[in-house]
């Protein structure tokens, strides 16, 4: 994103201020004051006083950090960053032998990822807040995360892609999430020269099917579709239920400079998806089975271990088998977002290199389609005529648009990158309302449920790609930000700055009682089925199987069972299977041994973890407790001596001199 | 059927009562305990009084200051604490007075009313008093390598952590509530409709 823009970004600078002089009086106004909040109360609407609760979650894709940070509002406070594309030695995950199936691909296993959109599971339009979906751009996957355990529980990899941008966004009832493929591809993959692009690579736009009862994500269809980029989606609402909207860019197919020349075409596309079409198209025997391979990894909660499986097919669908189905819609000019409103009347594209919004109409969109009001085909999809389509443009609202969302009132707010701001204007009439600068060149914006048919309008979370001088310097490299608005009047009123982690692209937000009271706070070790799991200290052990050791180790207020360990030898594979007995709220333990090259383990209360060590030094070595948990933490630690190989020292395990079980040490 | 007959029969039932709710209910507070953890005694069991394993709980932290382990069911399997007796005979008590209120109703002699509730005033009292005496010997009993060796800052004695019978105290970082609970209404409904019969009941010549 940075890199498209920034060379943009001074170029339109440059005739902005050409423009200034002119006298464009929209954006004449937003250069008064870049101080933000100081209109007095700003302060009383984000302070939560100490111990009470935020009224709204906030989940705020990570971006290239791969992860999902979770934030409250209007507090801006950060909670908790969910490990999802990328390992996290805090909590082990990718590290530990349970979550490592997870980060696994069909390139093999890929420790990062760059996290874009986040969105939430719907039920009749409105956020349900059962989980949040989030999608890795570099090697295309999605990923499902519980919002009763906040963590990731499923990971589908996505064939035939590449850039993995255009997902989420889920549909009203979460029976589908998107994936459009933002670099055209040779699909499947061959060995060709990059010159022949044009009419030979493909764009993929895959739809995947998500179970109503326990989310599980499995690849529906992918629709074979010309080789554009596929840059962002959208589901239709309410009376447009049944379509999804995919922007695309490079409709010029350029493979080589793309910022000029996939920047000359009057118009790009939206292309308008009817996926209910499609179903019936599929029940009715159309698409073919084709080969691929890619990881399906899934989470067992009840055993807290993944498990990775390759997939190998995928149904094709060619859009030439499913006339009526597919359409594109004109719009100017390089679209990046296409949003919905809540009634799913009004379609906007937010054409990122041109100044206005393009507003077209489902109804008429419909009208459009059964008068065969056509302007042409590309590769065989039908082209709907922009007049007959369009329902109307905003012009002039700003520069550089990129992303809208909606409140109750008729109202869409649009974030523009090169000016800098957001810009709230009624859909309806077509007019500006109100505009306020952002700091700086916002990307995509966030009303809690401002993408589904209930937004719940209080705050708008505009997020940023550029900070310079908004915080104190850390170096070249500064943070990125999140802007808090108030959005319940007439004006936008700026109300607090915060940092992020990674690069926020898109977030989602819902009230807090919708998550809150489900949130887990133990699991229960009755229904623990991990494979080395300890229920009680009399069940702790070492075990030998040739050089491998099995340590099935308990931890609990305040000690190891067992924590003295002796008949190690150099050159052993030493697995330590963790159990936390613990059934208390808000106390896990953590473990990691000396020299191990991998990270702790943090076990919540009732799970099981399991990290490898190899011994490579005789010698007495300590493990501990790596995370506070009680008055006598500190006393919370054991000892392994290691003996030469083949060294005679017998395998003993103790605790308090006696082998755990054998008599009660409490 | 006389009135006083039906009181106390509809009395001695109200025991049942006992068997369903708990007699008694600690409760602690604490700054790492906003969401307080409790103590249910039942008359044959204990019980977690706020959250799921708060008995476990409660006995893991004990566990700091040298106290017994609760007889718990738990305790008792891995054979950590010897059972507490009373829970087996408690409820053979009870059975036993649930069949006598309806004896006696059945039968409507007014001195019986009265022995009924002489007897379950006096199992009511021995009932308190054994239970002081077991929340003196867990609090009072201590491991002599408990981990944490409190002492009274004035009088130098080694601090105890028996629990109020009645009401509150506060014990190291606890604050300690102690109520009756269920149980004790419904033997309290029992002795006041069976006080009640023993009023309405005509006077018998002897």
């Amino acid at each position: 994103m940075k890199s498209i823009f920034k060379p943009l970004f001074s170029v339109v600078t440059a005739s902005m201020l050409i423009a200034s002089c002119g006298g464009a009086p929209t954006l004449g106004e937003k250069s008064k004051s870049n101080s933000g909040a100081l209109s007095s109360g700003a302060a009383e609407k984000v302070y939560v006083k100490p111990g009470d609760h935020d009224e709204y979650y906030a989940f705020v894709s990570g971006g290239f950090s791969g992860q999902l940070a979770v934030y409250g509002l209007p507090s801006g406070r950060l909670f908790k960053v969910i490990p999802v594309f990328s390992q996290d030695p805090e909590k082990a995950y990718g590290y530990n032998e349970e979550t490592k199936p997870m980060l696994n691909t069909s390139h093999g296993f890929i420790p990062w990822g760059d996290s874009h959109h986040p969105d939430m599971s719907q039920t009749n339009g409105e956020l349900d807040g059962r989980w949040v979906f989030i999608n890795e751009n570099n090697t295309p996957r999605v990923a499902r995360i519980s919002l009763e355990t906040f963590e990731t529980e499923e990971i589908l990899e996505i064939p035939n892609s590449a850039g993995n941008h255009s997902s989420t966004f889920v549909t009203e009832n979460t029976e589908y999430i998107v994936c459009g493929t933002r670099f055209a591809v040779p699909t499947p993959q061959r060995d060709m020269p990059i010159s022949e692009m044009k009419g030979n690579f493909k764009g993929s736009l895959s739809f995947v099917k998500v179970d109503p009862e326990d989310g599980n994500m499995n690849i529906a269809f992918q629709i074979r579709m010309p080789g554009y980029n596929f840059d962002l989606a959208h589901p239709g609402r309410d009376k447009s239920h049944g379509w999804m909207f995919f922007t695309s860019y490079n409709t010029e197919e350029a493979n080589t400079l793309l910022e000029v020349n996939a920047s000359q075409n009057d118009k790009d596309y939206i292309a308008a998806i009817n996926w209910k079409k499609i179903e019936e198209y599929i029940a009715n025997g159309v698409g073919k089975m084709e080969a691929a391979k890619y990881a399906h990894n899934t989470w067992d909660d009840d055993a807290h271990t993944a498990t990775s499986v390759m997939e190998k097919e995928v149904l094709i669908i060619e859009p030439k088998d499913v006339p009526g189905a597919i359409f594109f819609l004109p719009t100017p000019k390089s679209p990046h977002g296409v949003d919905v409103d809540p009634t799913g009347e009004y379609i906007i594209g937010n054409g990122k290199l041109a100044a206005a919004m393009t507003v077209h109409s489902f109804s008429k969109m419909i009208k459009a389609i059964e008068d065969k009001a056509f302007d042409g085909e590309a590769y065989g999809i039908p082209v709907l005529s922009f007049e007959a389509i369009n329902y109307g443009t905003l012009d002039q609202p700003g520069l550089g648009p990129l992303h809208t969302e909606f409140d109750t009132r008729g109202n869409a707010y649009t974030t523009f990158f090169i000016s800098s701001e957001v810009v709230k204007w009624n859909v309806k009439d077509l007019t500006v309302l109100d505009r306020h600068p952002v700091y700086y060149s916002v990307g995509h914006l966030m009303i809690p449920g401002g993408n589904s048919r209930k937004p719940y309008d209080k705050y708008l979370l505009a997020m940023n790609k550029i900070t310079k001088d908004r915080y104190l310097p850390t170096g070249p490299e500064v943070c990125q930000s999140a802007q808090l608005f108030d959005i319940s009047g007439e004006k936008l009123e700026l109300l607090l700055d915060f940092p992020t982690i990674g690069e926020p692209h898109y977030a989602a937000g819902c009230p807090a009682d919708l998550i809150a009271p489900k949130s887990k706070k133990i699991y229960r070790l009755e229904d623990n089925t991990h494979k080395y799991v300890v229920k009680t200290e009399a069940d702790a052990r070492v075990e030998r199987n040739g050089n491998e050791v099995h340590i099935y180790m308990t931890m609990i207020r305040s000690h190891f069972a067992p924590d003295n360990i002796e008949g190690i030898k150099v050159g052993d594979k030493v697995y330590f299977h963790v159990t936390n007995l613990e059934q208390d709220y808000d106390v896990p333990h953590g473990i990691s041994m000396i020299g191990a090259n991998t990270s702790e383990l943090l076990i919540m209360p009732g799970r099981t973890e399991t990290f490898i060590w190899y011994p490579k030094q005789v010698g007495v070595w300590p493990f501990y407790c790596t995370d506070f948990c009680s008055a006598l933490h500190q006393e919370m630690q054991g000892y392994i001596r290691v003996s030469p190989k083949g060294s005679n020292v017998p395998l003993t395990y103790t605790l308090d001199d006696e082998v755990p079980g054998d008599e009660e040490n409490l | 059927m006389r009135k006083d007959k039906i009181l106390v029969i509809i009395g001695g039932l109200l025991l049942l009562g006992v068997f369903a709710y708990p007699l008694w209910k600690i409760t602690l507070v604490a700054p790492q305990y906003p969401e307080p953890l409790g103590l249910n005694i039942h008359i044959n069991k204990l019980s977690d009084g706020v959250q799921f394993n708060d008995v476990n709980n409660i006995d893991l932290l004990n566990h700091y200051v040298g106290m017994h382990h609760l007889p718990s069911e738990d305790n008792v399997a891995k054979g950590v604490i010897e059972p507490f007796h009373e829970f087996t005979y408690m409820p053979i008590i009870v059975g036993i007075m649930i069949a006598l209120g309806i004896l006696f109703g059945v039968l409507g002699k007014r001195k019986l009313y009265l022995l009924w509730i002489g007897l379950i005033s006096i199992l009511g009292t021995l009932g308190m008093y054994d239970f002081y005496s077991w929340l003196q010997k867990y609090g009072g009993e201590l491991d002599p390598n408990a981990i944490l060796k409190m002492t009274d800052p004035n009088t130098g004695e080694v601090l105890a952590y028996n629990p109020p019978i009645f009401g509150y105290k506060q014990l190291l970082n606890f604050e300690v509530y102690s109520y009756p609970a269920g149980a004790v209404y419904f033997i309290v409904g029992a002795v006041i409709l069976i006080a009640l019969a023993w009023l309405l009941a005509p006077k018998q010549k002897n």
